[in-house]
């Protein structure tokens, strides 16, 4: 076994999803964080490090009623949870704690329990990109996109492919929120909300929650869940103003975090069986899995309108729905985490067979920061 | 009551020479006495070589479409469908804008169209930089 190896151990949801309306959002913390220890047999006081974002990782100690030796709060929006996977990889493996629990909820539809959001006039974002009539993701997220169908000559309809596909996953998935099959038209017929985006083309508002717990790979023997092996992980940000990003058809975050995780993990784009491209929105997983190396710039779009992405095609995708069809609180990155490591034990509603490598690939803000974590049921 | 306007910018200390240009008709970017770099968001260094030796020029107000949304969402002082853009800078950087005097249309509104910063004053202080096709000047 690699030396210091670190491994997932517990993974768990809240035990409801979509919309919550009799939980406040700590409380959808803490019964994810129920879930986790319930399903690798811990108790809180078990857990001595903790990691969380939206909520304080003080206010998810004393909620719990864990005293942790180590903490960390960094909140850089849906992939906090990737860099939280590996933070406290690098924790474990420096001694800092030996157990750590990491936690996402987050009333996003309900509202309940949830601190007022608002952009400082002060702030740079306040000053500069406000005043424009900007409202939140879905009309600033989405501003870059027609610079990139511009210069590779992308189309509306291929984009909306994205939808479609994430769908036919999602129709495999129980839990899935969305699971009626939609077409290209469907997208495209769907109400306008910042065009050329459409309602379908832009994720969902739900309420949920998630948590992990991570140990060395030694201990991880002690548990009876099957270990999932986290092989490499990476990390940056850009910047927390959409408009100032260096490249509007491509993301540097993605480009440092990925080839990060890559190099770390020692394999190649071809060892991949499963990936999670974290979809905001529909031009995520194209500007993913270019700037993670899969393909060319420019092809990615292509590509999963070929259908290579979907159910039965060479790189499944977004198997859980994604946060198109599946759920998103928000802060999507730990439902992408968890969907990961239902595939590598196994257990996934729409299994890849035989994968033995996960990729899971987060943004954090509008392209502002980034997380990348490889996993693998694999002992390394 | 007057119905709620737009987002409006509190300036800070390091950005006050930019709203101050606005105010006076003038669209001000830094430039960095050091390596020569054009940059925007103001900050009183240099953002490509740390250099604090940094000075103050009026911007040439031409730029290029870059990429934008049409919004069809209501937000307070915004009639909806309405863009929200980036422009690309003659001097090199690029701002957030909204684009005045022209269709707020696919059509109308082309990538890498040429345009030219107009001045909307909002109140006593500020005064927003907004951009137009120079084919619209009268």
């Amino acid at each position: 076994m690699r030396r210091n190896a670190v491994t997932v151990v517990g993974a768990a949801e809240t035990t409801k999803l979509g919309v919550i309306p009799d939980m406040s959002q700590i409380q959808l913390h803490a019964d994810a964080a129920l879930n986790a220890m319930a399903d690798c047999g811990l108790r809180p006081k078990d857990i001595d490090g903790i990691a969380t974002a939206g909520e304080t990782p003080v206010q998810l100690a004393h909620y719990l009623g864990i005293t942790p030796t180590w903490v960390d709060g960094t909140s850089v929006g849906g992939c906090s949870f990737m860099i939280h996977v590996r933070h406290a990889a690098a924790a474990i493996e420096a001694g800092l704690a030996k157990t750590i629990l990491i936690t996402h909820g987050e009333s996003g539809r309900s509202r309940v329990g949830v601190a007022g959001r608002s952009v400082a006039a002060s702030s740079l974002n306040g000053q500069f990109e406000q005043p424009y009539g900007p409202m939140g993701p879905p009309s600033m997220f989405t501003i870059p996109v027609l610079r990139y169908m511009k210069t590779y000559g992308v189309t509306e309809e291929q984009i909306a492919q994205v939808c479609v596909v994430q769908r036919e996953w999602a129709a495999k998935n129980p839990r899935a929120t969305f699971k009626t099959p939609i077409t290209t038209d469907d997208v495209l017929n769907s109400r306008m909300i910042a065009w050329p985006f459409r309602l379908l083309m832009c994720c969902l508002v739900t309420d949920g929650g998630g948590a992990l717990i991570l140990t060395s790979a030694e201990r991880a023997k002690d548990f009876k869940t099957k270990p999932v092996y986290i092989l490499g992980t990476g990390e940056s940000v850009e910047t927390p103003m959409v408009s100032q990003m260096e490249d509007f058809t491509s993301s540097r975050a993605f480009r440092v975090a990925g080839p990060t995780a890559f190099q770390q993990a020692g394999i190649s784009v071809n060892d991949v069986d499963h990936l999670m491209i974290y979809d905001a929105f529909a031009h995520l997983p194209i500007y993913g899995l270019e700037d993670l190396g899969f393909l060319p710039r420019g092809e990615a779009a292509a590509f999963i309108a070929a259908r290579n992405t979907a159910p039965g095609g060479s790189l499944p995708l977004n198997t859980n729905g994604g946060g198109l069809s599946y759920m998103h609180s928000g802060m999507y990155g730990m439902y992408a985490l968890q969907e990961s490591v239902r595939q590598m034990r196994g257990v996934a509603a729409a299994q890849v067979p035989d994968a033995k490598i996960s990729v899971c690939h987060g943004v954090g803000g509008m392209f502002a920061a980034s997380g990348t974590i490889i996993f693998t049921n694999q002992e390394p | 009551m007057a119905e709620p306007g737009r987002a409006l910018p509190v300036p800070t200390p390091e950005t006050q020479g930019f709203w101050d240009g606005t105010n006076a008709g003038e669209l001000r970017l830094q430039r960095c006495d050091a390596c020569g770099k054009n940059y925007f968001p103001p900050r009183p260094f240099c953002p490509g070589c740390a250099s604090r030796k940094v000075s103050w020029f009026k911007a040439s107000g031409k730029a290029v479409l870059w990429s934008y949304v049409i919004h069809h969402r209501p937000v307070p002082g915004f009639k909806p469908p309405y863009a929200i853009a980036v422009v690309q800078l003659a001097e090199g950087p690029r701002m957030m804008t909204n684009i005045v005097e022209c269709a707020q249309t696919p059509e109308a509104l082309q990538l890498d169209m040429e345009l030219e910063v107009v001045f909307e004053k909002q109140n006593d202080t500020i005064t927003l930089p907004l951009f137009r096709p120079v084919a619209a000047k009268g």
